[in-house]
């Protein structure tokens, strides 16, 4: 009997805890503010985007967490968010789970920031690189191991390499970059490239970092080292990138290089979906092949009130000239002009 | 059963007049609050172990003896073994390098520095205790990996013929070995507050007794304060160890992350469970979510039973209890 | 003069090693070290050790046998070996205060270049990552407000468990909880986020908020309450309680009145200790909050920030700027957490009992 009151004291202790969590967590959106969450890839690209966006509604607050593609779409599934950004177009089970939060309408991708991988370097006294895709594909699966063996040698006469073991680093956590470096090795170098593409690193040797900042600053303190990551981090780091060569001569990555890679992208989707293939066995000469396209998630129709109008409204100024003007200043890639008008009629069909 | 010295019998029980209501009610609010920590407990593993359910169904390969780790493959193939080797040697490198080194600290301040400069010195270790572990991830990673190079470079060279420390790729960032050290750094004052506490306890009588009779000062460290010491010490290095096994964010940056079990822990490599869940979350599908909570489930049994056992090796101890110890 | 001196003409020196044994002269511990560290950086500087760590390690060494065999001829194995134990309890000091020292030397170094005042009272919002200026307000902001809310929680409850086991514990009920009290000590501070993020916010559809921070921090601030709450219960002698059921004073009373304000000096450090614990924890608060640049007052709705979590942020963001305000951040919580430990002692001191 003693313990019945106090079981009961706790009960209702319990009760008013919940029922005050329950009663703060009304819906997601209060009418001037939008959260969303997903790609880290677009992580700096979106800070930009908001701030400006921030600046010219000053009334609105979009909070954006850079928690990775997988959890982005969790969030925006369990109707924590009002749109995710994604490395990869949302398919399959999860794109039914998707549709059913959204309720009324479809869940659609909008591919919204182009961005480029590179292969960036530290050898001491080496500021250019010409690598071929098969050479790419050899160094990471770990069969070339020296800076001065004869395939890469052969590739950069007159650049003078030294006699030491690479040290190669890749990502240790799992990511859309991993994926989209992975899909392109095995897409032109498939003899030198045998494990399965995928968000996790699978191949052999190699040192694990967490992160494209991980990689970047491994690269940055490791002599002779090189790593994949994203055209930003590299610029920031101010760490040598290697052009590539994947059939049609050796392309540096830019900006330029790598919208016109980005051409090559078909869209696959259906509708308002614009879910792109990317050719990464691209070989028209000046194009970069190693791309990659971020999406924003969200509801063709089924958002409701002041998100609906917020996350439209910011959808439409991300896909506007403007805003993807900026991408090219902080290392990201516009989105080609034919591509950029389909999405902006996919934006504007958001209800 | 531990039971605490109570020294006078429960009013509770001997009376039940309305006088005593308020006796009642704040037994049954102890009360409570003792069954909520209960709850919470048993919540957290019930949870997880929900949570962890579908994923262990999905499993293709054997969730103890695998050592790869695809939870979202068609079929999935993932298993702990790798993550709970490296989870494992992490923590001991950590325990070896830390508890001497602990005990060492817990003894200078109790018995051999003066009084006044000690406790200042237990402020400094207990302030250790407190720096955020994401900032000892990142001063291992930025300051004492590139430094600690040379060192592991000088040990591979010399003891490079003991199989563990064998390094023939020559490449000495990103191992298990300095991620041990960032672990024993970290844990380090845990366990000397701890053991410095219990040192505190000795009586005075039994160490000036063993001085009277000659003793030289470690004679007496050795024969009165280790022998009375030794349950708390046990006890500390177990909190230190379960600090260890659980590390997620300096571990995350400072492994290499490898799904394979390698014994020379000065190369690149290793893994561990809460680490793993920090750097496969971001990415995971919902059968790789329920994956890691499965690896979660098992970090917080392998932490119940390390306390297990401290608890039987302790067994805590009745001195403490009641007043006037 | 002692008469056996006298008699024996023997000096007083002779006389301590008479009835002492013989000793090393005071100066002997210098003499070795200078000789252990002589030798050492002239083999470093002949090129024969690969570095300044080797060379330490190897006067360390130098010093530690070479005093322990001069002791061992002149005053025998026992004192030879108080002497090798001495040297590595004092080495075993230092090695601990190396570390200390650099983790704050790298933060102070890194932390300072963006402590201006404006860095405490601007928030990220319109921040570039590229850019440099910004600040910690809004984060610092949530860590109070989560890390409060957890103590509000934590700390009653906590003190609750405390005094049942110390003033009515006993039986299995009491046991059970003991244990589990242990266990939940050991809990890792990933797993308190996952069960938070699978209980509250999977399950029951919480929103990622400070608050469900907050409860994830109290599932590690408990465990820690408890046991330091209940050791210094037990401290509180039992002829206080005795004199106090002796006037006829209800058990309650005693304990609300008597032994509380008597262990409250020690019970607030245990807190104190407990809150700082938390207040750096990021694996949790990444799974429970949603990140935001801008300043959030309310704790139980919307995305908050948190010095952790800013830390993290800002790291990956890869930028020189944001890596520098990253450090920042560290120090700033690394002096929030000192201030705490500071108050806490001060506190301590303020209640501490007469009885001591």
């Amino acid at each position: 009997m003693k313990t019945s009151r106090g079981v009961g004291i706790l009960a209702v202790t319990a009760a008013g805890v919940l029922a005050v969590a329950a009663c703060s967590s009304g819906g997601s959106a209060s009418g001037n503010s939008i959260k969303a969450s997903g790609s880290s890839a677009q992580k700096n690209a979106m800070t930009e985007w908001i701030n400006s966006y921030q600046q010219a509604n000053s009334g609105s607050t979009i909070d954006y967490q850079a928690n990775g593609s997988g959890a982005g779409i969790q969030d925006f599934i369990n109707n924590q968010t009002s749109f995710a950004g994604s490395d990869s177009a949302i398919k399959d089970a999860d794109l039914q789970k998707a549709s059913q939060r959204c309720g009324t309408g479809p869940a659609i991708n909008i591919p919204m920031v182009g961005g480029a991988i590179v292969v960036a370097f530290n050898v001491a006294g080496v500021e250019k690189l010409d690598l071929s895709s098969s050479v790419v594909a050899q160094i990471f699966s770990g069969k070339i191991t020296k800076w001065n063996a004869p395939a890469i040698a052969s590739l950069n006469p007159g650049v003078k390499l030294p006699d030491a073991a690479i040290v190669q680093f890749h990502r240790s956590d799992s990511s859309g970059t991993t994926d989209n470096f992975t899909k392109y090795l095995q897409a032109s170098a498939a003899k030198d490239w045998t494990t399965a593409p995928g968000k996790d690193w699978t191949a052999p040797g190699g040192q694990g970092a967490k992160g494209n900042d991980g990689v970047a600053s491994s690269v940055k303190s490791t002599p002779n080292s090189v790593g994949y990551m994203e055209l930003s981090f590299a610029q920031d780091s101010k760490i040598p990138m290697a052009a590539i060569n994947n059939g049609g001569g050796a392309v540096m990555p830019t900006t330029e290089t790598a919208q016109a890679g980005l051409a090559s992208a078909t869209v696959v989707g259906t509708g308002n979906d614009l879910s792109l293939k990317i050719d990464y066995a691209n070989k028209a000469p000046g194009a970069y092949p190693i791309v990659l396209v971020t999406y924003e998630i969200t509801c063709e129709k089924g958002l409701q009130g002041g998100a609906l109008t917020l996350t439209k409204s910011f959808l439409q100024y991300t896909a506007s000239d403007s805003a993807q003007g900026m991408l090219s200043g902080i290392g990201y890639v516009p989105l080609p002009a034919s591509l950029l008008t389909k999405v902006n009629s996919s934006v504007n069909s958001i209800s | 059963m531990s039971q605490q010295t109570i020294t006078k019998p429960d009013p509770v029980e001997i009376r039940g007049s309305s006088v005593r209501r308020g006796d009642r009610v704040f037994f049954n609010l102890s009360r409570g609050a003792g069954i909520l920590m209960l709850a919470i407990t048993g919540a957290i593993g019930v949870f997880l172990a929900w949570k962890a359910i579908p994923s262990l169904q999905s499993d293709s390969a054997n969730f103890f003896t695998e050592q790869q780790w695809f939870p979202d493959a068609v079929p999935p193939v993932f298993g702990i073994a790798a993550l709970a080797f490296g989870t494992v040697v992490t923590a001991l490198v950590a325990m070896v390098l830390a508890v001497p080194v602990a005990i060492g600290i817990a003894l200078f301040i109790s018995h051999y520095a003066n009084r006044r400069v000690a406790s200042t010195l237990g402020f400094i270790v207990d302030l250790l205790a407190a720096v955020p572990s994401i900032i000892f991830g990142l001063w291992g990673l930025s300051v004492l990996m590139p430094n600690m190079q040379g060192f592991v470079a000088w040990i591979v060279k010399y003891f490079g013929w003991i199989p563990l420390f064998a390094n023939p790729e020559q490449v000495y960032t990103k191992s298990i070995l300095i991620a041990g050290v960032v672990l024993a750094i970290m844990i380090l004052p845990t366990i000397s507050a701890v053991t410095r506490e219990v040192f505190l306890q000795v009586p005075q009588g039994h160490i000036e007794a063993s001085l009277a009779l000659g003793a030289t000062r470690w004679e007496m460290v050795r024969m009165v304060v280790f022998p009375f010491g030794k349950p708390g010490m046990v006890s500390a290095a177990m909190l230190g160890l379960g600090r260890a096994l659980g590390e997620t964010i300096a571990v995350a940056l400072i492994l290499s992350a490898v799904f394979e079990i390698n014994w020379q822990i000065t190369e690149p490599g290793g893994n561990t469970f809460a680490a793993n869940i920090a750097l496969k979350w971001n990415e995971a599908g919902p059968n790789g979510l329920s994956a890691l909570i499965a690896s979660g489930l098992v970090l917080f049994i392998i932490t119940l039973v390390v306390n297990m056992i401290a608890r039987l090796i302790v067994a805590r101890r009745k001195e403490y209890s009641g007043a006037n110890s | 003069m002692s008469p056996l001196a006298s008699e024996n003409r023997i000096t007083t020196e002779e006389l301590r090693d008479l009835l002492a044994g013989r000793r090393l002269p005071k100066w002997a511990p210098w003499a070795v070290a200078g000789g252990a560290i002589a030798l050492s950086l002239l083999l470093t500087a002949v090129g024969l050790l690969g570095g300044i760590a080797q060379g330490a390690v190897l006067a360390g060494l130098l010093f530690l046998f070479g005093q322990a065999a001069w002791s061992f001829r002149v005053e025998g194995r026992r004192h030879a070996t108080d002497r090798f134990a001495t040297t590595l309890i004092y080495t075993a000091f230092v090695v601990a205060i190396v570390p200390l020292v650099a983790i704050l030397f790298s933060v102070i170094q890194k932390g300072l270049e963006v402590l201006r005042p404006e860095f405490f009272t601007d928030t990220m919002r319109n921040v570039s990552s590229r850019g440099t200026g910004g600040g910690i307000l809004h984060a610092l902001i949530g860590t109070i407000e989560q890390v409060l809310m957890a103590t509000i929680i934590a700390v009653p409850i906590g003190v609750m468990v405390a005094i049942f086991l110390v003033e009515y514990g006993k039986g299995k009920l009491a046991s059970t909880i003991s244990f589990f009290v242990d266990v939940m000590t050991g809990v890792p501070s990933i797993v308190a986020g996952l069960f938070i993020f699978t209980g509250l916010i999977l399950t029951f559809g919480l929103e990622r908020s400070g608050f469900a921070a907050s409860l994830a921090l109290v599932i590690l601030m408990l465990p820690v309450v408890v046991r330091t709450s209940e050791e210094m219960l037990k401290l509180v002698p039992k002829d206080l309680r005795e004199a106090s059921y002796a006037l006829g004073v209800p058990k309650w009373r005693t304990i609300t009145s008597i032994v509380l304000p008597t262990a409250m000096s020690g019970i607030i450090t245990g807190v104190m200790l407990a809150v700082a614990r938390v207040a750096g924890e990021t694996a949790p608060l990444l799974l429970t909050t949603f990140l935001t640049q801008s300043l959030n007052w309310n704790l139980f709705s919307g995305p908050q920030a948190a010095l952790p979590t800013f830390i993290w942020d800002q790291i990956s963001s890869g930028t020189d700027p944001s890596v520098s305000r990253a450090w920042g951040g560290a120090l700033v919580l690394i002096l929030f957490v000192a201030v705490l430990y500071i108050g806490a002692r001060i506190v301590a001191r303020i209640f501490a009992p007469k009885t001591r």
